[in-house]
């Protein structure tokens, strides 16, 4: 008796504390995914709920793959309403949120993000190419016979007689970051295309084509210097002869310790990368779970905010924070889809 | 009787021994050096540790802020007498406050009147300057029409440069702050329009993207909801576990299984405990995402082994003799238990309990895989609500690229630095005022 009575009062206890924490309907929109968007996100989430008489939504920094996961896990409050990606959706992912019932999103493409070679102010700045990015970074380059060997160039004059004699070091993301993504494939791979032999590998074999042309060197010249861009910054000002690879909104928040180098003759200048005339930029977009939006108070009203010319138009308070505005046309359809909740369709994946 | 002292001090003062002896004084010496060289270095090293954080921190503590007349104009506003009282909220809620405080300082600055100037003249001051000024008049409706004299906070850019932490004597292309707008903030600062006083946001808010408003309130508020949680879920289960296996279990293979097995779980790492506690909490129980209570009932699970080892040690110290005089007077075991051995062990565990919350204070891995990693501006006022802790905080400033938010991480560290020692010398003062000694 007195023991049924004690067992007893455990169990209610522990279905008091489970009842308690389910019992709450979510009126605040989640968001999750890219750090690159992240603070982008993060801004437009604080002047929304400074503006409008709903909560603050709530960012996370999950990574972009991290982030599509959580978004495609399925509808309902315990799922993301909203994902950031620093790069498009995959279609893998797009079959993933399907299999979960997640089957109308809407894509926004929010603006541009600049991938910098940055060196310190005390540096001299160099000029650099995409296919000098490639001959110092890949880990297999064509030698002058046309076979691939082992990247030899130990410094920069290795690689192009122009550049200064100092030891080829380049501070940058590790593989686990959108932005390492985005720099072996564009500026690698760009690199690697302007060698004829490699662009025909293409047509014969993809998966040799790409890595080779997107394997970053592990002799220790690139190094890998973790996911936080102020740390490289930090080690470029202690380091004149180093290169960082970081996102452009770093560079603009630091100009008085390091200056961006040109690529392919271009500056990493804001014109420059939202002309698209800058060869290392991509996209950023978010994805929004349109399920959601009769359930979640607050998610049309927050894309209204985040497409308004106020936010990531060209003076927009995004603007000040390092990205990279859409052009004109690309804004006005982008806020069109967004307020018409356009389904997203996969004929346009490439 | 004198012969060996005669033959023991002739030897020791042979000259082989003298040298020996030196030898042994010798490396006694070294040996010496070697502790206070390395206790020394073990202090230079936090010295200089604690010296960076807190010469980049401190600057934290303090805010420039700006002396605007806010003219509450009838045109941006509307007329709020004519609203019933009910619809005035959402009228001042509705309006453009931006333009109240462009007013402000166009009447100081009337040259400046293109578009742009006076978009980088409104960037002087906070995004915060504009809700300030809605909420003083959400507080007070009478202000319409009227001009108040206000200190709004400043633009992180002001802020830095008014601290000496960005210089002057760059040139303008490296700067974040344009000649025009130092002139200007100089002119202000002539008439003493500028100043720079403590911070009362950086202890009253929460997270913000503006470095100027960004506070640790909503991460504070956040750790110590989780900590109840942690404490709640922890203590009870970990000393009645202890008591269990110390005094009722009987000495079998089964509890020396469990007991290797609490060693181990103490030694885990703690993003095990993370995903365990995302595949718990929330996978199965439906838990909401970065509630304290998930994280509390995940940092609660890492701190249980320590707490149950600790106590284990505390219970085992109680002199036996106490136990069986209990018994000898008829005490049943729960009143041993109860009256005499928990008493008596209870400063040991409390100690312990303070170092494993001390520890469950500091973790970040863990809340990272609950979703406790996230941007957070309203402070959580319930077990329930979304929240974030204060190393968290930490991490999430320390990645931001604005500048201004070095110094707010490492005051984020002082402060989380300032609890640490708080617990550590609550755990010391408990043990000196209870312990007992037989």
């Amino acid at each position: 008796m007195r023991k049924g009575r004690c067992v007893g009062s455990v169990v209610v206890a522990a279905m008091m504390m489970l009842w308690a924490t389910s019992a709450t309907a979510r009126d605040q929109i989640r968001i999750v995914g890219s750090s690159t968007v992240y603070p982008f996100s993060t801004v437009v989430a604080e002047e929304f709920g400074r503006t409008t008489s709903f909560k603050t939504p709530i960012v996370e920094s999950t990574g972009t793959g991290g982030g599509m996961k959580l978004f495609c896990g399925g509808v309902g409050e315990d799922h993301a309403d909203i994902s950031n990606a620093s790069r498009r959706i995959k279609l893998s992912e797009v079959e993933l949120c399907a299999s979960n019932g997640v089957t109308d999103i809407t894509e926004v493409m929010i603006g541009f993000d600049g991938i910098v070679l940055a060196s310190s102010t005390k540096a001299k700045p160099t000029a650099l190419t995409l296919r000098h990015i490639f001959l110092a970074l890949a880990k297999e380059i064509p030698a002058p016979n046309g076979d691939l060997v082992p990247n030899p160039n130990q410094t920069w004059r290795d690689v192009d007689p122009s550049l200064p004699d100092v030891k080829i070091e380049v501070l940058g993301p590790p593989p686990t970051s959108g932005t390492r993504d985005a720099f072996n494939e564009l500026a690698l791979e760009g690199g690697c295309k302007t060698f004829p032999g490699l662009e025909a590998l293409k047509e014969v074999d993809k998966n040799a084509y790409r890595a080779t042309c997107r394997s970053v060197r592990e002799d220790g010249a690139y190094i890998e210097a973790g996911e936080n861009d102020n740390l490289i910054v930090q080690k470029l000002s202690a380091n004149p002869n180093a290169l960082g690879v970081f996102g452009y909104s770093f560079l603009d928040q630091n100009a008085d310790t390091v200056q961006g180098n040109t690529v392919d003759g271009v500056a990493p200048s804001f014109e420059n990368i939202a002309s698209g005339a800058y060869p290392i930029s991509r996209s950023l977009y978010i994805y929004i779970k349109n399920a959601h939006a009769t359930s979640i108070p607050g998610i049309r009203e927050f894309t209204a905010e985040f497409t308004s010319e106020k936010a990531y138009g060209e003076y927009g308070y995004l603007a000040d924070k390092g990205l990279i505005p859409a052009p004109k046309n690309q804004r006005d359809k982008y806020r069109a889809d967004a307020l018409g909740s356009k389904q997203l369709r996969l004929a346009a994946q490439d | 009787m004198t012969e060996p002292s005669v033959a023991s001090a002739s030897r020791w003062s042979s000259p082989a021994l003298q040298a020996r002896l030196r030898r042994r004084h010798r490396s006694e010496c070294v040996f010496r050096w070697v502790g206070i060289g390395a206790i020394a270095s073990a202090v230079a090293v936090l010295a200089l540790l604690l010296g960076s954080i807190a010469t980049n921190g401190v600057s934290a503590f303090r805010q420039t802020q700006v002396r605007l007349d806010i003219l509450f104009d009838r045109d941006v506003i509307g007329d709020l007498t004519a609203l019933p009282t009910v619809e005035r909220e959402d009228a001042i809620r509705r309006a453009d406050f931006g333009a109240l405080i462009r007013g402000a300082l166009s009447a100081r600055f009337p040259d400046v009147k293109s578009r742009s100037g006076v978009r980088a003249l409104q960037s002087l001051t906070s995004a915060g300057a504009r809700s300030q000024v809605r909420d003083m008049l959400l507080a007070d409706h009478n202000l319409v029409g009227r001009t108040v004299a206000t200190w709004v906070p400043a633009d992180d850019e002001v802020d830095l440069l008014q601290k000496g932490t960005t210089t002057r004597d760059l040139p303008e292309s490296a700067r974040r702050l344009t000649d025009a707008q130092i002139g200007w903030i100089d002119g202000l600062d002539d008439e003493g329009r500028i100043r720079t006083t403590f911070n009362t946001l950086f202890f009253t808010s929460g997270d913000s993207r503006e470095p100027e408003l960004a506070g640790i309130y909503g991460a504070v508020t956040g750790s110590f909801l989780t900590l109840i949680v942690t404490l709640a879920l922890a203590f009870p289960l970990g000393v009645a576990a202890a008591v269990h296996l110390e005094e009722f279990a009987p000495k079998s293979r089964w509890t020396t299984v469990i007991e290797v097995n609490i060693n181990n779980l103490a030694a885990v790492p703690s993003i095990v405990f993370g995903l365990l506690g995302l595949a718990v909490f929330l996978g199965f129980l439906h838990m909401p995402r970065s509630a304290p209570i998930v994280g509390g009932a995940t940092l609660g699970l890492m701190t249980l082994p320590t707490i149950i080892i600790v106590a284990r040690a505390a219970i085992r110290a109680v002199p036996p003799s106490i136990r069986e005089a209990a018994r000898g007077l008829g005490a049943s075991p729960l009143q041993v238990v109860a009256h005499h051995v928990l008493p008596l062990a209870m400063p040991g565990i409390l100690t312990g309990t303070i170092i494993g919350m001390a520890r469950a204070l500091g973790e970040t891995a863990p809340l990272l895989m609950i979703g406790m990693v996230a941007f957070i501006v309203d402070v959580p006022g319930s077990f329930t609500d979304a929240a974030t802790a204060l190393p968290v905080q930490v991490f999430l400033w320390a990645d931001s690229p604005e500048r201004g938010f070095i110094e707010k991480t490492s005051g984020a560290i002082l402060v989380l630095l300032a609890f640490l020692v708080l617990m550590n010398a609550a755990a010391i003062g408990l043990r000196q005022k209870l312990e007992t000694r037989w």
